[in-house]
């Protein structure tokens, strides 16, 4: 059975709290009461405690538990650094997004919550370069925050001191993969680096970073006023709590959802208002486009990490795109596979040759020029990329493609065989040439 | 050279950015981002600035320039448009969509308009699936942008950086040149 959904927001608030962007609002509605308790009921490490006794898992991609994560950084005395990741790239994922546009402030407020815990004096928010509305909203909260004495040399009347800087991206997605995001804070090419050394260790600027995503940090509020348990109401064991999925593609209401971590993909999918009249799911990508796809046929499989797994997929950033019988799948193959070959950094071959190859394998198949080989090729292709390339980039870009070949090869073949879509999907072709 | 040469602006934003970022090397992309949004797109001049007034090589600077999809070194309309082309968008009509608008405007995606009034730009998942096809139009989100009502995307009210009108008002050479040099 899964759990119930909440009866209110506690991520997305601004859905049940007009205006909760401007810190009157905010804290008319109990914000920073959280950091205040705190700061003043609680030792620093108390609150990593309560974030390992609460199964929190980063909501960034990796779903690694956070109080673990925050417990690395070596004791050595110097000063830490916590990073927040609003890079947010991952084709399908759009919560971040709607997260710092609509509820900066229990972001800021989640990431003091962090700091104090963690004991760094000075936190990033790398905010993706297109968010331009996110970015003015968030540098406002952040001076209204200032301006009430919620950061700066004091937090709240305590002695805590506390900077934070928002910095801007500038398009390119693999920015979003922790350490390129730490070359493009420090102002070079968002390259990533070779770990060892974990950002743990070495991060930004040589410091001990925690990188953490937005969604995972904005937790801590309401974790900190209502326990572990509170939050350990939903989902299973090992993926507790509640999660913001994006939805998107084929359904009636495309949007963010919070839900708990034991619904259904079914469940997501009814409360996005099902797929269009007269149509059928065909195919389910649960976790932005660098996760495999499930067929139809799996769709009773629960969301928690560990399910998804299981059925073959995994949970990544939340970004669910539904797929229903209209779909090409080999056309939404070529689409993801130019994705990464576009974004790939070029530093390692594999990645960077190895898209180059299946974008102009899949651009023939699209284009009924394909021969019963290519299929082998893409598979041969991408067996040379996965596990070989220097960063999670590379395995990303053949996940969606190796299982769709695996649940609908047919499909495949039909556009070999018949040199043409069968679903009559056409190619983009551009105006001028 | 002296840093008198550059404009007072941005003699003040490099001093600013550097003052926000103690660690200097952050102050690159800040300085870029306040350059590329005055003028649509970064200078040869703009670039010989940053390395300049941030105190860096002006390989640097290319290096770090050429890595980023929003720091166009070429001219650049004062409108410009983002069609998402990303799985969501692709499957709610984005080729068709942007197939409209390279037609209506008779340039083909990463073009200028020969008055420089308009760039045509493709972008990967702009992170706004629910509202596909997702556009934006100098960063502002629209969506959904139904294929046929491409001509929002041209009327939509931006905020044009001055130097960009100006440059779109003074000639149409500029921004001809914009489409030459992409081919
Ligand atoms: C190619 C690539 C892109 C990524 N993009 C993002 C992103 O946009 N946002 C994010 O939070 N994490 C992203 N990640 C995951 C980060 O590397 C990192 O694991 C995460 O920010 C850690 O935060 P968390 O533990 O709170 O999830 C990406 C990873 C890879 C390999
Ligand atoms: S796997 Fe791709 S993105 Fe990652 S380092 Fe190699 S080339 Fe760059
Ligand atoms: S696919 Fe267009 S916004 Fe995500």
């Amino acid at each position: 059975m899964s759990s119930a959904r909440p009866d209110r927001h506690y991520l997305l608030r601004q859905r049940d709290v007009p205006d909760i962007h401007q810190l009157e609002v905010y804290r008319a509605h109990g914000g920073y009461e959280a950091l205040k308790q705190a700061l003043e009921a609680n030792q620093p490490d108390q609150l990593v405690e309560l974030a390992k006794a609460s199964g929190l898992r980063g909501r960034g991609g990796a779903g690694f538990p956070t109080g673990m994560k925050w417990s690395f950084l070596p004791k050595d005395g110097r000063a830490r650094v916590l990073v927040i990741n609003a890079d947010e790239g991952e084709p399908g994922t759009f919560k971040d997004r709607e997260l710092i546009e609509g509820n900066p402030h229990q972001l800021i407020e989640g990431m003091i919550i962090t700091c104090f815990a963690i004991r760094a004096p000075e936190s990033y928010v790398y905010v993706r370069g297109e968010f331009l509305h996110g970015y003015e909203r968030l540098t406002a909260a952040i001076r209204e925050a200032e301006a009430a004495g919620i950061l700066g040399a004091e937090v709240m009347g305590h002695p805590f001191a506390h900077r934070m800087f928002v910095y801007r991206g500038a398009g390119a997605y693999i920015c979003g993969e922790e350490t390129a995001l730490l070359e493009s804070l420090e102002g070079k090419r968002g390259n990533p680096r070779s770990k060892p050394p974990f950002p743990a260790v070495a991060g930004l600027y040589g410091r001990p970073t925690v990188v953490n995503n937005v969604e995972t940090i904005m937790n801590l509020p309401p974790l900190v006023l209502k326990g572990a348990d509170w939050y350990r109401q939903w989902g299973t064991e090992k993926s507790p709590g509640l999660k913001v999925m994006s939805v998107s593609g084929h359904v009636n209401r495309p949007g963010n959802y919070e839900v708990p971590l034991d619904w259904t993909l079914a469940e997501l999918i009814e409360a996005a208002g099902g797929v269009r009249t007269g149509h059928q799911v065909k195919a389910v990508i649960p976790g932005g486009s660098s996760m495999p796809c499930m067929p139809a046929s799996q769709l009773d499989t629960p969301i928690d990490y560990e399910s998804l797994v299981e059925a073959g997929s995994m949970l990544g950033s939340g970004g669910c795109i539904v797929m229903d019988d209209s779909t090409c799948i080999v056309r939404a193959v070529a689409r993801v596979v130019r994705f990464y070959r576009n974004e790939s950094c070029g530093k390692c071959t594999p990645c960077r040759e190895g898209t180059y190859w299946l974008t102009d394998i899949m651009d023939r198949l699209e284009r009924g020029d394909g021969e019963m080989r290519d299929l082998d090729m893409l598979l041969d292709v991408s067996d040379n990329i996965n596990g070989k390339a220097f960063c999670p980039l590379g395995d990303a870009a053949v996940g969606f493609l190796v299982s769709a070949i695996k649940h609908f090869r047919g499909e495949f073949q039909e556009h070999i065989t018949g040199q043409r879509c069968p679903l009559g999907a056409r190619q983009y072709d551009t105006a001028i040439h | 050279m002296s840093n008198q040469q550059w404009p007072a602006e941005w003699r003040a934003w490099a001093e600013e950015v550097q003052a926000t970022f103690p660690n200097a090397t952050s102050s690159l992309m800040p300085f870029l981002h306040r350059v590329r949004s005055q003028q649509g797109w970064l200078t040869p001049e703009a670039l010989d600035a940053a390395a300049e007034l941030l105190g860096m090589t002006r390989q640097h600077v290319d290096s770090v320039v050429s890595f980023y999809t929003l720091f166009r070194t070429e001219p650049t309309g004062a409108r410009t448009i983002h069609v998402c082309r990303g799985l969501s968008c692709m499957m709610a009509g984005a080729d068709t969509l942007m197939e409209n608008l390279e037609h209506h405007l008779g340039i083909a995606e990463g073009q200028t308009t020969s008055d420089g009034a308009v760039t045509l730009l493709e972008a990967e998942c702009l992170a706004a699936c629910d509202l596909a096809p997702a556009c934006q139009v100098n960063l502002v989100y629209r969506g959904p942008v139904a294929p046929d009502a491409f001509r929002e995307l041209l009327e939509m009210p931006v905020e044009e950086p001055p130097a960009l009108a100006r440059r779109a008002e003074q000639s149409g050479a500029q921004g001809a040149k914009g489409v030459a040099d992409r081919e």
